[in-house]
């Protein structure tokens, strides 16, 4: 029996680099492939890939994304199946070759072979805004706008925003890509001070819905450090629940948003019941 | 949590503030690709043709306000070679289609 699937597909980007693209692509495509899904990520930062060492599969490379582009490869060659579950796969970057390798024809027949295969299609994007970041977004159904409560981030996150409203192929055909917004390394009691913009400050600046608001933790340095998304490395601490409750909400489920806490006294128990 | 933002100590508002503006500009811009520099080359083309002017002797100012933005366009016409008393403004419609 041939079950044949139809994925959606979903960049998780940012325009401005170091705010969790990478963990967070790690992060959401374990916690889907736990729910069930079938999950590919695939890994756009050529020449600078790190999916690869995020989850752990670093020492399994073989081929590429380019090497699949170019013909070198068939693209089930070059998928990497995840040691922890089996319906999470991996699409490297290649290392040695320039991000002009990646060609937008290339890219388009990859997606479409991988959409009969799977449910999901998390496109890691680079930073910045060229040719790696744009064809990372080029087929993209919905993205996921990684955001930090910063300055600098919210304004990369508005233009690429503004990308995805006109550079897009969905665009290009008049309709309009899904977009929402994680919020990630979210320190409550520094927002609770006043000295750091606030979830509310983030989301009426850039006015997109929110799916999750992921805090700072040192459990997402820990996680990477060994090569494990942190969503089954240390699935109960709060940026791993944080991940699969926007995971579920992917899915289209309707779950409350937890808003971390911004007492620190109340944030600190958080942990300690964790640790217990 | 208001407590705070009242006595001034975050400076969370502050960039709140400094975002809404430039953001602001940046989506007019990205919409309106050098709307200034397509105006200044209009509005001179259209009063070269009447009183003459020395290109370096124009500002234009655009002061984009939340609700309202202005658009102040000064221009120096010397008496000498421009037209007598009121300047290119006395010049009616009725004399440009006489040329």
């Amino acid at each position: 029996m041939n079950d044949k699937k139809s994925a959606r597909v979903l960049v998780v980007t940012s325009g401005k680099g170091g705010v969790g693209k990478t963990t967070s692509t790690a992060a959401l495509g374990a916690a889907l492939a736990h729910l069930g899904e079938k999950v590919v990520v695939i890994d756009f930062d050529v020449g600078l890939r790190n999916l690869d060492l995020v989850m752990g599969a670093e020492r399994r490379v073989v081929f590429d994304l380019i090497n699949v582009i170019h013909g070198v490869a068939k693209l089930p060659q070059a998928l990497i199946r995840d040691k922890r579950l089996e319906n999470l796969h991996l699409l490297p970057a290649s290392q040695t070759r320039d991000k002009d390798a990646l060609t937008e024809d290339g890219v388009a027949k990859v997606i479409a072979e991988l959409r009969s295969k799977f449910d999901w299609i998390i496109c890691d994007s680079p930073a910045g805004i060229e040719r790696g970041a744009t064809l990372a977004m080029r087929y993209a159904d919905a993205a996921i706008i990684v955001t930090n409560p910063e300055v600098s981030s919210v304004r990369d996150s508005d233009r690429i925003i503004g990308l995805l409203d006109s550079k897009t192929e969905k665009a290009e055909r008049g309709e309009c890509v899904d977009k929402q917004l994680l919020i990630t390394r979210y320190h409550p009691w520094r927002a609770a001070r006043g000295e750091m913009l606030s979830i509310d400050d983030v989301l009426e600046i850039l006015s997109i819905p929110l799916l999750g608001i992921v805090p700072e933790s040192e459990e997402v340095l820990r996680a990477s450090n060994v090569g494990s998304p942190v969503t089954l490395n240390s699935p109960l601490s709060s940026p791993a629940r944080a991940y699969f409750e926007a995971a579920r909400r992917l899915k289209g489920e309707t779950i409350p948003m937890y808003v971390p806490s911004e007492s620190r006294g109340i944030f600190n128990k958080l942990f300690g019941r964790k640790a217990a | 949590m208001k407590l705070f933002k009242l006595f001034g100590r975050g400076s969370a508002p502050v960039a709140r503030e400094r975002l809404q503006i430039l953001l602001a500009h940046e989506r007019n811009a990205l919409h309106q690709p050098d709307l200034l520099g397509v105006l200044r080359e209009e509005i001179l083309a259209l009063i070269s043709r009447h009183v003459s002017f020395d290109p370096d002797k124009v500002q234009i100012k655009m002061d984009r306000g939340k609700s309202v933005s202005t658009l102040a366009v000064d221009i120096e016409i010397p008496n000498s070679y421009g037209v007598a008393g009121g300047g290119f403004l006395a010049r009616s419609p009725a004399g440009a289609l006489a040329q």
